[in-house]
């Protein structure tokens, strides 16, 4: 790592402070930051510690939503009985990130922030139409992601909650890669009143995306059947060395229809 | 039989400082004032280098030192050297290339050694790192270990015309190109053998202090071998004479042939620590030891088998090409070689066999031995073809195998090994009825009805391990012996102090060799320890590899007891006033023949010290003794394992439903050591065939150079086993023990494959097979059934 | 530097250090609690794995500083009064380890896994919740075997929290 200064502030608006600078980055699980930093592949002059900030770690169901702040913690989410009970499928992909170890340190706001294009979390909140609320607005998810590891936040703004609107169903199939144990292909589903959305993390070449096609098809009839015949092309999705585009663009397919028979 | 007796399964001695925090590993240790090495290490494949300029980082706060290729060459540090010379089939030696611990004028692979920063912190040390400026002329790069050989590709080594280190060949061309030509059925099969990185789950380390009031250096570092350490970084390296040198080696974390070798960083650690004259201390990043780990296996064959009408195999031809890497590696030679070639018979009896093997030089990281080294690479090959020339002429590939098992011995091979004893066919008939054979039938429909798709593979192994002995491995090229040392000390009040050249690390020594010397001294294991990995306490020693500390390694201990006791029977003779020939040792207790006159072990051993009892110069005083342990033969640890699995043809996942071992390792110290071996074995098995492979891109870089991207076997990729032995006793050691460190990484990737085609409709699929090549298979399956 | 403070097996320890030191790097060098090791720095190998308020985190992954004021437990310090925590004891029995480096993790990641999910773990639960564990020697299957009889026993003992 190269030197950087530590801040560690006590509330929101401390933190809002530090972070003005615009070589500050935030911390807040760390589970992706510091091991760049470690491999010198980020060097922010300042670092603001956010795990003084408990108050932003709740969990609460409002009404129609399932509101999670931005510092709880993916294992924390996974254990949620309120997520368990609201989202299922969001307590589930909660428990499939990493392993329990990072689970325990991670957060839905760093791994939201960071838009890695292999986390799993954009895909939840892309189908479930989330809202990532910040200290200056709210932002649609649809709006918020921007490509690999881009975000529509601005300097010195920082996700303080998730707010998932509660679907009727929902269900998310995950392939790892089976090194990093990173989705090499996470498929959501999401039943809502507004219709089904599909989103897929793991396989665009610009992150998480959705699936039209496999929106239309599930409109019509939401099981796993509706998807037969349905191809999804391999232009825009990765090849690598664990996947090649086209086994990304078949693995879609089973992954939706399987996340479909687990919705329900 | 006692609980620590020998054949035992005693709880490990070692394991209280493991799971209580205390092991001492290299990293552990620091020494008073010391600073941090930090290696700068080549971005590019292959570069000349033009220039090294440091100035910028010499003046980085905290940097004490930056040495180069050029520091290295004006104090006469010799080069890395490789210990076992091969020749040619034209009988040339081999064509070894220069390799300097820090690189002289070119780089040759992703992470060779340009500098080494020394500083105070190793933070500062890697900050002036990134401020020395190198300049590099690029030059194109040859990783294709199929290709390297060809004209045209770029060149690596002067020395080394066309990349090739050698053409070598074994065994009879002419008689077995004959048996090809009176074949009935000839079988081929070109193979891949996927390349490896080890990953013991400790880094290599190094820390290095030298005593400028004594003119010596201590070095600790992470080594199966200190002793064969030393001697090349004293004999060859020339940093400093044997007796000014002291190599510990403490608690390692895993080697599995990794940490044979001796390395550009400790070299350069102990070279420098005298140099700056302070303590230096090197701990490898997992992306170092990604990148500059010995790596394993990397062979492109071609296998042809010949059979007669009756299926009796009469003959197999093997071509080879052997990757050894950018430079060739200490022990490198001989794992393509002696450790392969010699192999190729299996289990089965083969009239006639022919084998070439041409090593060359590419732009990747340097390969050597890794669990099995060779012998894995044998066995894929000759239990791939046979399933193979099996399924081909439509036999039963079990009853195949019987028929062409070798029933007899001692059986000579054509490719020089005298297999000493053996039962191939009581291993497969335990083994069939452990993995309940008769019932995969009703496994595959049950697998069917649920769109699953189950295979079964077999993989009868042979191999030729305790490596010795020195006649032998000096015939075919070693530069070293490969016996064995020990030494037993016996202490006054009668406890017992073993020092071994063997060295622990996971093998549990301190458990096995002390039931040994409790076993056959009658005493309790815990008056007995067990002395490993320090050149000062130890005299020599060869270390642990090859499956060698029981065969080899043990057996020395046993001589070394034979010479205690009939030391110890000439003290009690004197102190129970009989001739020695009059006394019995059993039980810890020594005996006047045909009288109740005795006396215990610890009565003995405190009289051979006090000396009160003998006369003048008739019998020395003291209870100490050492051997040297040399073998007549290799032993030929043998067995079946039989991978049975299930494959999602939607994804191509794989999933192991079961996993049938039973080996014949000779007798056995403690069965739980040796199947924590096996199971050890099993998963490096399974990972080279599922998981595993490094991989570079043409340009020579690494792409698995972490855990991101290179796939470790996890807990949930692996089934429990379920292990089990036959025993036909080595006849060549007084313990008649074979080994069994390697068994389950040579035998399980050819079992995995074979349970996969069977799977597959006999649809071929090379290692690793991942996800999506199996998924590929399997849709060329589905397509060439409906055709 | 910054000062940082916390209780490492139940004892206070704190220290002054430059800002980037890990968790992991305090516990081995300011504390010499050399039990904890450094496998990898892909934040995957789970060796270096201790508990911090009751939590299994890898060490390797947190700077000291963001553990200001925590309780941290690691392998050092389970053993208590010269007794063996359960877990320590179910990986002897069931011949756990073999290099022992990956084994202080392993020990710390089981102790959590039996304190999330309690005494009667199956294999398969054993080896997903293994899935922040390397170890390259024992295969796992003597790993899953010594898990299930550790939390069984600590079930047993009442000893769920006692790592904490």
């Amino acid at each position: 790592m190269y030197a950087f200064e530590y801040h560690r502030p006590q509330s929101l608006s401390g933190a809002v402070a530090d972070l003005a600078n615009p070589d500050a980055k935030a911390l807040a699980g760390g589970m992706t930051l510091l091991p760049t930093m470690k491999q010198r592949l980020a060097s922010p002059a300042a670092l603001v510690d956010l795990n003084g900030l408990r108050e932003l770690a709740a969990i609460a169901r409002g009404g129609d939503n399932l509101v999670i702040g931005a510092m709880a913690k993916h294992a924390e989410v996974a254990a949620s009985k309120d997520v368990k009970a609201a989202i299922p499928g969001l307590a589930e992909l909660a428990s499939l990130i990493g392993d329990p170890h990072v689970r325990n340190m991670g957060t839905i706001g760093g791994s939201i922030a960071n838009n890695d294009p292999s986390a799993d979390y954009p895909a939840a909140a892309l189908a479930l139409g989330a809202t990532i609320v910040t200290n200056k607005r709210r932002i649609p998810a649809q709006d918020f992601f921007k490509g690999l590891f881009e975000t529509a936040l601005e300097t010195g703004e920082l996700i303080t909650q998730v707010s998932f609107p509660i679907p009727q169903k929902a269900a998310y199939t995950k392939f790892r890669n089976p090194a990093s144990r990173y989705a090499l292909v996470g498929v959501f589903v999401a039943r809502t009143k507004d219709g089904v959305r599909v989103a897929v993390t793991g396989a665009g070449q610009n992150g998480v995306f959705r699936l039209s096609a496999f929106e239309t098809a599930l409109n019509a009839n939401f099981s796993p059947s509706a998807l037969d015949g349905l191809s999804v092309s391999a232009d825009g999705l990765n090849s690598d060395i664990h996947a090649d585009a086209a086994y990304r663009a078949h693995l879609i397919g089973v992954m939706a229809k399987r996340a479909v028979a687990a919705a329900g | 039989m006692g609980v620590t007796a020998i054949g035992a399964s005693v709880k490990r001695t070692e394991d209280i400082r493991f799971i209580t925090g205390k092991g001492r590993y290299v990293d552990d240790f620091n020494r008073p004032g010391q600073a941090y090495a930090y290696f700068l290490r080549s971005p590019h494949a292959h570069a000349t280098i033009d220039k090294i300029d440091a100035s910028a980082a010499l003046k980085s706060p905290g940097v004490v030192a930056v040495l180069t290729g050029d520091d290295i060459a004006a104090d006469k540090v010799g080069g890395l050297i490789c210990g076992w010379m091969i020749h040619s089939k034209d009988g040339s030696p081999m064509k070894a290339g220069a390799h300097p611990a820090l690189a002289q004028g070119k780089v040759r692979y992703v992470g060779d050694h340009v500098a080494v920063v020394i500083a105070d912190t190793l933070a500062q040390a890697r900050d002036a790192a990134e401020k020395i400026e190198v300049s590099y002329s690029e030059l194109p790069a040859v990783v294709d270990t199929a290709k390297a050989a060809s004209p045209g590709q770029p060149q690596l080594h002067d020395v080394a015309p066309l990349n090739t280190i050698f053409n070598w060949h074994i065994g009879d061309k002419a008689t077995t190109d004959a048996a090809f030509a009176s074949a009935a059925h000839v079988t081929k099969l070109d193979l891949l053998n996927n390349r490896l990185i080890p990953n013991a789950m400790e880094p290599r380390a190094a820390v290095a202090e030298y005593d400028s009031g004594i003119d010596a250096t201590t070095l600790f570092t992470t080594s199966q071998n200190p002793h064969v350490a030393r001697l090349v970084l004293s004999a060859f390296i020339g940093l400093a004479p044997e007796h000014k040198l002291r190599v510990i080696a403490p608690d390692v974390g895993g080697g599995f042939g990794s940490k044979i070798f001796i390395y550009p960083e400790e070299t350069v650690c102990a070279w420098a620590a005298k140099k700056i004259d302070r303590p230096v201390k090197w701990t490898a990043e997992r992306t170092e030891s990604f990148v500059s780990d010995a790596h394993g296996r990397d062979h492109v064959s071609h296998a042809e088998l010949a059979l007669d009408a009756a299926g009796k195999i009469t003959g197999l031809r093997v071509h080879t090409i052997a990757n050894l890497g950018a430079y060739m590696s200490t022990f490198s030679s001989s794992v393509p070689t002696y450790l392969y070639g010699l192999l190729l018979s299996g289990q089965y009896d083969i009239p006639n066999i022919y084998c070439e093997v041409d090593a060359v030089y590419t732009n990747t990281a340097p390969v050597d031995a890794y669990r099995g080294a060779g012998r894995p690479e044998a066995t894929f090959l000759i239990e791939r073809i046979v399933e193979l020339a099996a399924r081909e002429t439509g036999k039963d590939s079990v009853e195949f195998r019987r028929q062409n098992f070798v029933k007899s011995f001692p059986h000579q091979t054509p490719v020089l090994l005298n297999y000493d004893i053996g039962d191939y066919g009581q291993a497969l008939d335990k083994a069939l009825a452990l993995a309940d054979y008769k019932g995969v039938g009703k496994r595959k429909a049950a697998s069917a009805a649920k769109g699953k798709l189950r295979g079964v593979g077999v993989s009868a192994y042979i191999e030729a391990c305790g490596l010795a002995p020195s006649k032998a491995v000096g015939s075919l090229g070693a530069g070293v012996g490969l016996w064995e040392s020990a030494e037993v000390r016996v202490n006054p009040i009668g406890t017992v102090e073993v020092l071994t050249g063997s060295h622990s690390h996971g093998q549990s020594h301190e458990t096995t060799f002390a039931q040994l010397v409790s076993d056959r001294l009658g005493i309790p294991m815990e008056n007995v320890s067990i002395v490993h990995g320090d050149t000062d306490k130890v005299q020599f020693g060869m270390g642990t590899y090859g499956s060698r500390s029981g065969a080899v390694g043990m057996a020395a201990i046993s001589k070394a007891l034979d010479k205690i006791e009939a030391k110890a029977k000439k003290v009690a003779g004197h102190v129970l006033e009989a001739s020695e020939g009059d006394i019995e040792f059993k039980d810890g207790k020594f005996t006047v023949k045909g009288t109740d006159k005795s006396i215990d072990f610890g009565s003995v051993a405190l009289n051979a010290y006090t000396a009160h009892k003998f006369d003048g110069q008739e019998l020395e005083p003291g209870l100490k003794e050492t051997a040297f342990w040399d073998p007549t033969n290799f032993t030929f640890p043998a067995g079946v394992h039989i991978c049975e699995l299930e494959i999602d043809p939607e994804t191509g996942v794989v999933t192991i439903d079961r996993w049938t071992a039973v080996d014949d390792f000779g007798k056995l110290i403690n069965p739980m050591v040796v199947e924590g071996q096996v199971h050890g074995g099993i998963a490096q098995g399974v990972g080279q065939a599922l998981l595993e492979s490094a991989h570079y891109n043409s340009d020579g870089q690494l792409l698995t150079a972490s855990y991101m991207d290179y796939c470790m076997p996890r807990a949930d990729d692996l089934p429990s086993f379920k292990v089990d032995t036959i025993e036909t006793p080595c006849p060549s050691n007084p313990l008649g023990i074979k080994g069994c460190g390697e068994a389950g990484a040579i035998a399980s990737p050819p079992a995995v494959i074979n349970a996969l085609t069977d799977a597959l409709g006999h649809e071929d699929v090379a290692m690793p097979a991942t996800p999506q090549a199996v998924w590929r298979a399997a849709q060329k399956a589905v397509k060439r059934a409906a055709e | 530097m910054i000062h940082v403070s916390m209780a490492v097996n139940g004892r206070p320890a704190s220290g002054d250090v430059d800002p980037r030191t890990l968790l992991v790097q305090f516990l081995r060098e300011n504390l010499r609690l050399t039990g904890t090791h450094v496998g990898c720095d892909t934040s995957q190998c789970g060796a270096c794995v201790v508990h911090v308020d009751g939590r299994a985190i890898k060490s390797c992954t947190v700077l000291a500083a963001s553990c200001e004021g925590a309780q941290v437990t690691t392998i050092e310090g389970l053993a208590t009064n010269g007794k063996l925590h359960p877990m320590q004891q179910a990986f002897q029995d069931n011949h756990g380890l073999q290099c022992g480096f990956c084994t202080p993790g392993m020990i710390m990641a089981a102790i959590d896994l039996a304190n999330r999910q309690g005494p009667n773990l199956d294999e398969i639960a054993i080896r997903h919740g293994l899935d922040g564990n390397i170890c390259r020697c024992t295969g796992y299957h003597n790993i899953v075997k010594a898990i299930a009889q550790g939390a069984r026993e600590m079930g047993a003992a009442g000893t769920r929290q006692a790592a904490e």
